[in-house]
């Protein structure tokens, strides 16, 4: 595979990552995504989750929550609320991300809103099991 | 003579002052330089915003079921105003032209008979706005123990003007903040948020003849993006505002300095001609006394 898919991972903050890579899973609101290189264009919200960027050996794991992924012929873009890579993620973190989800839950006031928070909530508890 | 000491307590202190504004100036140089970069590493993430928003905003216009945060309310009666200003002085006319701007909006709403909402972000502007409106400013935050402003603070008060907005407290919301042109421009500009205005003339990426596909769906991303763009764009004013009061308060600084240095020479000079006639009329009174005898 000659080709190489460029890669961005923004937050508002600054610009985390850029780099030209073989692979990136993202967890895309209604499933993962594997994306390689030439994908057709696509754009969807993020849940919170693993975003698993493979380059040559090499396999980088960066937590993100909230945000959007855009696949464009010009590579793929994640707009993420927040990131982190892996190795600094631990347990605690993700507990007090696990309690704002629920109170989100609790908060939410419409079905389609309860279904958001229940989602991320669950994705999230998937991780904190995962750790 | 008195005089003496008087002038030479007078040079003292606006030396001490002199000091004080050349370090002040110093410090706003060094956070400058912080501020504009924070703002530049920003950039990315606003430019794709807009870059999206772009797209999915044509595709949305004249759509009834347009998200009300791009189409509004559909009334123009309740305006909601969100002053950004600094929460320290010492900057120059840096606050009092983002007030004075806000204000004159103020005035002209209110000529229309229209109602006028404020939210003031950060201290000076508030204390400024009270004296005026106190019964139009509906909430407040300062950033007093933030060290440096962060996407939070920016999501926090989207987060309350959404809300507001939810509950039709408001129609239009306008941002009011210090633009960041360079070091010796800072335009006090308007912004407005709500409906959301969508950017022009970014650039959208060359599909090659391929349309996007949208998981969930168009709406649905979009209904998710909207509240987003508008924390980005409040955050973005912020790091501006930041940028902006550094750079506006380097340039009163370097004047104040200066006007402190002319100062002290012109005390300097009084201080050494008094003390010259002191002499000259010792001298006299000497010369005088000998040849008395």
């Amino acid at each position: 595979m000659a080709d190489k898919l460029h890669f961005n991972l923004v937050s508002p903050e600054r610009e985390l990552m850029a780099a030209d890579v073989d692979q990136v899973d993202i967890p895309g609101a209604e499933g993962w995504i594997g994306v390689l290189p030439n994908h057709t264009p696509l754009m969807t919200t993020l849940a919170p989750g693993m975003v698993r960027i493979k380059a040559g050996n090499d396999e980088k794991h960066i937590f993100v929550r909230g945000g959007f992924a855009e696949i464009s012929p010009a590579g793929l873009t994640l707009l993420a609320e927040e990131a982190m890579p892996a190795d600094e993620l631990d347990a605690e973190k993700i507990a007090l991300r696990v309690k704002d989800a629920e109170e989100d839950l609790a908060d939410a006031d419409s079905d389609e809103k309860k279904l958001a928070a229940q989602q991320s909530l669950d994705r999230l508890k998937e991780l904190q099991a995962a750790l | 003579m008195a005089n003496l000491k008087d002038l030479k307590t007078r040079i003292t202190s606006v030396k001490s002052t002199q000091k004080i504004t050349k370090a002040k100036q110093m410090v706003a140089a060094a956070k400058l330089r912080r501020a504009e970069e924070r703002a530049t590493e920003a950039r990315p993430y606003t430019q794709r915003m807009e870059a999206v928003l772009a797209n999915l905003a044509a595709s949305a216009e004249g759509n009834p079921n347009a998200p009300r945060l791009l189409a509004g309310t559909g009334k123009d009666e309740t305006h909601l105003l969100i002053v950004a200003t600094a929460d320290k002085g010492l900057c120059g006319g840096f606050n009092s032209s983002i007030v004075r701007l806000a204000r004159e909006h103020i005035v002209k709403l209110q000529g229309e008979g229209k109602k006028v909402k404020i939210i003031t972000v950060g201290r000076k502007g508030d204390d400024q706005l009270k004296r005026l409106y106190e019964s139009l400013i509906v909430w407040k935050a300062n950033f007093l123990e933030t060290k440096q402003i962060g996407f939070a603070n920016a999501h926090e008060i989207a987060e309350k003007v959404l809300a507001m907005f939810k509950d039709e407290e408001f129609d239009v919301a306008t941002l009011f903040y210090g633009k960041f042109q360079n070091v010796v421009m800072q335009v006090p500009t308007p912004q407005q948020i709500i409906p959301a205005v969508a950017p022009q003339g970014v650039e959208t990426p060359e599909l090659k003849g391929a349309v996007y596909d949208y998981e969930p769906d168009e709406a649905e991303i979009l209904r998710a993006l909207l509240p987003r763009y508008v924390a980005v764009q409040i955050f973005r004013a912020l790091l501006e505002n930041v940028a902006s009061e550094q750079a506006a308060s380097m340039t009163a600084m370097d004047n104040a300095t200066r006007n402190a240095g002319e100062m002290i020479d012109k005390l300097n000079l009084k201080y050494n001609r008094a003390r010259q006639a002191q002499i000259t009329t010792e001298l006299i009174e000497i010369i005088a006394g000998a040849e008395a005898l």
